[in-house]
This record gives C-alpha cells, structure tokens and sequence, in this order.
C-alpha cells in the first residue's frame, strides 16, 4: 500500500516537472520560430492577436497587461516590497505635534499576499498570451481561418460555458475565502496581539514561537489547555456524532413500525427542532436549566432535591447536559436521513431471518446494522467533522463555561477548540495564537478525514451490499 | 393467539415512548410560548419560578411593536438577509453545480479537491480579516445588511454537493440530445435542467433561508455595535446575556415566538423537500 502511494506521489511530482519543463521548451520555441508579430507579444501581450485581426482576443489580452502594470505601480509594489519586514515605522510625531500614521503591518501583509498572487495569475495569463499566438501562427500557416469574436462570444455559452458559470463563484471564494485564509496562516508566524495593534503599532515575523507557546507545558505556556480542550473536543464529537445517531435510527425504526398509526404526525413534531432556528431553542433550553430556572424551581418545589442542581456550573454536569440537549436538536436529522434507508432494506431479508427464529434484537445487529453503517459510513464522518466545530450548541449553551485558574487564555471546561477560537478573536484580539488554534483544527480534521475516509466500507468495497 | 398479543404489547410500548418522545421535543416549546404571554406586572419580566402565568397578557408583544424596541428594524433586517442570500446563493450552487456535474473541463477534480481542503479551516478562523475586508467597501456598522449578504454568497459556491449529486442523477443523455438539435449548453442549463431541478431548488433556497436566523457570530462582529444593524439574534442574544435580562425574559420569549412561528411554519409546508435534499446528501457523502 505504501509503496504503490509512494510511487504515485513520485510519479505526479515527475510529471508536474516535467510539465513546466515542456512549457519552458514550447515558450523558446514559440519566440525562436515564431514571426515577429509573436515576438513582439512576448512583451506587449495581445499584439500579435490584433495584427492577426483578432481583436477582441488581443484586446483583452492588452487590457490585462495593461491593468497589472497599473495595479503594480499604484498600488501592490509598496505593499510587496515591505513584506519580509511588514514595515519599519508606524507613526511619526509631525513637527506641528499631529500624528500621522505610516506603515500599517496588516495592510502590508494582506495587500502584499494579494500581489503575490496577482503575479502568479499574470504569468499564468502571460503563458496563455504565448499559446494563443502559436495556435495562430499554426492556423494560419495550415491555412485555416482564424476564430471569430462572434464565436469567441457564443463558445462561453456553449463549449466554455463552465467558465461563465464558475467565474464569479471561483472569484467570491478567492476574495473571501483563500486570500482571508492565507493571510490567517501567515499571521500565526506574527506577533499581531493585542499589544501589536495596527495602525497604532507594528507586528512582525515571530517564526515559530507561537507554536512552541502552544505545545510549552510550562506556567506560561498553553499546553496543557490545549491538550483539555482538544480532549474535550473528540469526545463531544464522538458521544455527539454516535449517540445521535443510534438513538436517531431507534426513533426511525419505531416510527416505520408495522402497526404504528399517526407516522406522519411524530416525524413532524420531532423536527420542530431542526425548524425552529438555535438561539430561540437552544437559548431558552439554557435558561429553562439555569439555578433560578424552571427546571431547579420544580425539582425544589416538589422536594426532590434541597439544593439547586448546578447545570452549567459544574463541568462535568454541564458536559452531560450539553451531549444530552445535542439529543433533542441531533435525533429529528438522523431520524430523517435513516426512515428513508431502513425502507431500502428488502422485506424478505427479515422474513427469512423471521423464519430462522432470529429475534427482533438479533435482526437489528446482523441485518439492520451492517447496511445503515455501510451506506451512511460517509454520512458519519461529515457529522463527526462538523461537531468537533459545532459552535452554535456549545456557545448558546454555556459560552465554553464554567471557567477555571487552571485553563488560561479564558479557555473553559465545554470549549471546543473552536469555540476558543472565537472568544480569543473577539475577547482577547489574540490573533497570534487564535490562528496557530485554527491551523490546528484544521490539522485535526484533515487527519480524522484522510484516515477514517480510507477505512470506509463503502470506500473501499464499493460493490459490497449491492 | 399468543403472537398477537406480543405484538399488540410491543405496539403499545411504542406508542408510550413515542408519547413521552414527544412531550420532551414539545416541552421547551409550549414552555416558550407559555412564558411569552405573562404579564409585564409579574416578576416585572423577569424569570419566574413556575410555569403557568398568574395573569396572562400580551405586554411583551405589544413591547416588541412599540417605539421603545427596535425589534421590528432587527426583524426586517434578518428577513432581508434571509430573502437575498436564500435567491444569490441558490443562484450561485446551481451553477456551480451543474459546470462540475456536466462539463469536464483543465482543473475540474484540482477544484473539488480544493474546495474539499479549504472547508476543513474553521470558518471562524478569518473573522478579522473579513471585518477588515468589508471595512475597505464600507460594508460594516451601518452597512451590515449588505455585507453579510455579500459574505454568505460570496463562499457559497463550495456547498454545491447536494445539488450536484441530484444533477448528476438527470441522465446525460438528454443533455445530448438536446445538443445534437443545436441547443447551446446555456439553453440546456436554463430551459431543461432548471425546470427539471425543483425539489433540489427548493432545498437549497429552503436551508439559505433559514441559516441567517440564526447567524450569531458574524452579524455581531460586522454590525460591531451598531444596533441598527443588529439581526434578531444578535440583538435577542444581548437581551439574555447581559445583566439586565430580568426585564426581558418573557420579551425574549415573544421575540422567539415571532421568529419561530413563520419560520417553524414554512420549514414543515417544505419538509418534503427537506427530506429529499438531506437523504439524497447524505448517502452520497
């Protein structure tokens, strides 16, 4: 298994080489066989398409050139250039006693991101420039006609229509999700705290030391709260994504009982909780269980107990109520999602199980079981991935509470990695670190995915129940 | 004789679990709705100690539409975010949607797999530099309405598997067919697959709907402040959290009941929808 990865990553490595290898050979070739219309547009794009007649190929490839220069000049140049330093001067004291601001560490750093990655795409839309010109010089001496802008137009209709549909999705996620996420993973290599706060003051490049702060179990280090708050986070998400989905498939399957009136009528009252949106439920869950809530007042009317029960003070209560009310929003779902699979499973399998003096029990483990965890084997891994970052169910619970000396950084006993995430962002501007966590979370979730993906029944026997 | 009644014994359990079941789903909310109707002279509407109210009225609705809340403003607020980004974002997954269902073109399977990746960092991660980045349009404070639209649809386009997986159930040959009579692929996309696609439209336009009701963490960060531009949940959060919540509680509650009814309303007149959209999702992965 190893080796045969290996070989395959080896090979797709070779291949991306020698990829750029064949593309540096075609770009000389291009420039020493190519006419002197082609060589002119090694420098200014889109002339040898406009002497070509092809002017709205040529246009565009002129706008674009056009555009990046300006780009270049006014604007990404003086951000590039300060990007090993992320700026030297942040104020000065002018000479009539104002304060003007000078070099701002996390414009530098994003706008510098930005350019850098402008350049890659103008290269890529310099290298397009070349082939254009090749593929024209081929028509032509082929004899063949050139393309028409009218053409050019339809064809993103038609044969190029993915990127007319793709263009603005790809550029919103560009915009808002790549360059934001880039820039996070850059600013946990910074000191940007709250005690380095642009425009006032500078950050800087820190290298590692965030996340030698985040695996240091001494007093001052994190360690040992992070270590916590991670094991906090795989058991939510382990007794959250299991526990949901056992008791959401005992639902389903007494609901789908022969014999049983009203179907419809339970599986509507059940999602009422995926109806009605969080903060109303979840919110008013919490109060109904705070120590003046209805929940205590009762239990002390009626002598039960004679003292309020601690819900959310205690941690391991809070943590045994915030797995037990996940229940009440978590079962309706998977209820949903199992009804319809437990009708798939073919009738005459129970009945010959019937006939064989199987037991209800024994049907379910031998039968039922199997198929469910085959079929919905990638089902469980989404959930599992989205409760390690549940925010909703923990923050309107408990806010991460109840808090301790003995977790720093504001960190509680029901923080999920996440929901730490959030309140050093928003409470503590420690964005330093808030984005060493994020880098983490996302290392907890691609490892689980990768290993427990490649351990799919259904991954790796597709045929099995078919 | 004896199978009959084991059977009838086993019926009867399940209705009696079923029963209870669904007095725990219920419970909170008849409690909701109970609570939202006390009168402002109990408690002064603050949290009280028993369920049924001593004198019922309807103080804290008449609260939430009087010139001393700005509940109905929050309100619209919330509906607009919820009726732009339910259109751009369904808008925005169909076409997505159907490019990597039916075209294969450079760079298709670099993209899912990208997008795959890019969905493992925690959404919360760039909040910071979001706020940044909406700041440069002034699209925070004042202009939280449009910028939180702009943000839910802008990364919309990596939700596209439900869709995708339901497009790619419409055999291909029509595509085909319809192409050989001459159709372009935006004929196709427009005048064949969308028709075609309802329930799935429904079910995505349905869950973007209902995600900015409940959009805590980014409608406070960009509205920073600016209580005009708070969404219901942003503003109703404050009513609990803050110290002060004694005289909100029952105006919580009938803040969550006007949230809840329409919105509870709609979900179950589209539950089939749901359903399909979720099944069909889930089994595909």
């Amino acid at each position: 298994m190893g080796n045969s990865t290996d070989s395959g990553k080896k090979s797709k490595v070779g291949k991306f080489f020698s990829g750029v290898g064949y593309d540096l050979k075609e770009i000389g070739l291009t420039f020493t066989q190519g006419d002197w219309k082609t060589k002119v547009s090694y420098l200014i794009m889109g002339f040898g398409p406009i002497m070509r007649r092809q002017f709205l190929r040529g246009i565009a490839f002129l706008a674009a050139e056009a555009l990046f220069i300006l780009y270049l000049v006014k604007f990404g140049w003086k951000y590039l250039q300060d990007i090993g330093t992320l700026g030297t001067v942040a104020r000065v004291m002018n000479d009539d006693g104002t304060i003007s601001y000078n070099d701002n560490s996390f414009l530098i750093l994003l706008y510098g991101l930005l350019t850098i990655i402008i350049i890659g795409i103008f290269l890529f839309v310099w290298r397009m420039n070349v082939r254009e010109n090749r593929n024209e010089e081929k028509l032509l001496a082929a004899g063949k006609p050139l393309s028409t802008a009218k053409k050019d137009l339809y064809s993103l209709l038609d044969s190029q229509f993915d990127k007319t549909l793709l263009a603005l999705p790809v550029l919103g996620i560009f915009v808002f999700t790549v360059l934001p996420i880039i820039f996070m993973i850059c600013i946990a290599f910074t000191d940007y705290d709250a005690n380095h706060q642009p425009p006032a003051n500078l950050f800087t490049w820190v290298g590692l030391e965030n996340f030698k702060n985040l695996f240091s179990f001494g007093t001052t280090g994190l360690g040992s709260t992070f270590l916590t708050v991670l094991a906090w986070t795989l058991i939510w998400a382990f007794f959250a994504t299991f526990l949901t989905y056992f008791c959401g498939m005992g639902v389903a399957i007494m609901i789908n009982k022969k014999g049983i009136k009203f179907k419809k009528l339970w599986r509507t009252i059940l999602v009422m909780t995926i109806a009605v949106p969080q903060f109303v439920s979840l919110l008013y869950v919490y109060k109904m269980f705070a120590n003046d809530g209805l929940v205590n007042s009762y239990l002390l009317k009626w002598g039960w107990i004679s003292s309020r029960i601690p819900f959310w003070s205690d941690p391991m209560l809070a943590k045994v109520m915030i797995i037990l009310i996940n229940l009440w929003i978590g079962i309706p779902y998977t209820m949903l999602i199992t009804t319809g699979l437990l009708m798939n499973i073919p009738d005459d399998l129970y009945e010959s199980a019937k006939i064989d003096g199987a037991s209800g029990f024994q049907m379910f483990k031998s039968i039922t079981l199997p198929y469910m965890l085959f079929v919905t084997g990638p089902f469980l891994l989404t959930q599992f991935t989205g409760n390690l970052n549940n925010f909703n169910v923990i923050y309107l619970l408990t806010q991460g509470g109840p808090q301790s000396m003995k977790l720093s950084n504001k960190a509680g006993y029901t923080d999920l990695l996440v929901t730490w995430l959030y309140k050093m962002t928003v409470d503590d501007t420690n964005y330093r670190m808030a984005a060493v966590l994020g880098i983490m979370i996302f290392v907890v979730t691609a490892v689980i995915s990768l290993v427990v993906y490649n351990m799919l029944p259904s991954v790796k026997d597709e045929e099995g129940f078919q | 004789m004896g199978l009959k009644a084991k059977r009838k014994l086993g019926n009867t359990i399940t209705y009696i679990v079923l029963v209870i079941i669904s007095v725990i789903w219920l419970f909170p909310f008849v409690c909701l709705f109970l609570q939202s109707l006390r009168s402002y002279n109990e408690a002064g509407g603050g949290m009280v100690e028993y369920l049924l109210p001593k004198q019922f009225s309807l103080d804290s609705y008449i609260f939430l539409f009087s010139q001393d809340s700005k509940f109905v403003r929050w309100y619209l607020n919330t509906l607009i975010i919820a009726c732009f980004v339910a259109l751009f974002q369904t808008i925005v997954v169909l076409c997505v949607s159907y490019a990597l269902s039916r075209m294969r073109f450079k760079g298709r399977t670099f993209l899912m797999r990208f997008w795959l990746i890019l969905g493992m960092f925690p959404g919360f991660l760039t909040m910071i530099c979001l706020y940044f980045l909406l700041k440069q349009f002034h699209l925070t404070q004042a202009g939280a309405i449009p910028g939180l639209i702009l943000i839910s649809v802008a990364s919309s386009g990596m939700g596209y598997y439900v869709t995708k997986g339901y497009f790619d159930t419409i055999p291909k040959a029509l595509d085909e067919a319809a192409r050989i009579d001459g159709a372009s692929r935006a004929r196709v996309f427009l005048t064949m697959i969308i028709p075609m696609s309802k329930p799935i439209i429904i079910y995505a336009a349905l869950v973007a709907f209902m995600a900015p009701w409940c959009d805590y963490v980014f409608a406070s960060y960009v509205a920073f402040g600016y209580t005009d531009s708070y969404n219901v949940a942003v503003a109703m959060q404050n009513w609990v959290w803050t110290n002060d919540y004694q005289g909100y509680f029952t105006r919580f509650c009938a803040g969550g009941m006007l949230v809840a009814v329409p919105v509870t309303i709609l979900f179950i007149c589209l539950q089939k929808y749901y359903v399909e959209g979720v099944t069909g999702g889930a089994v595909k992965g």
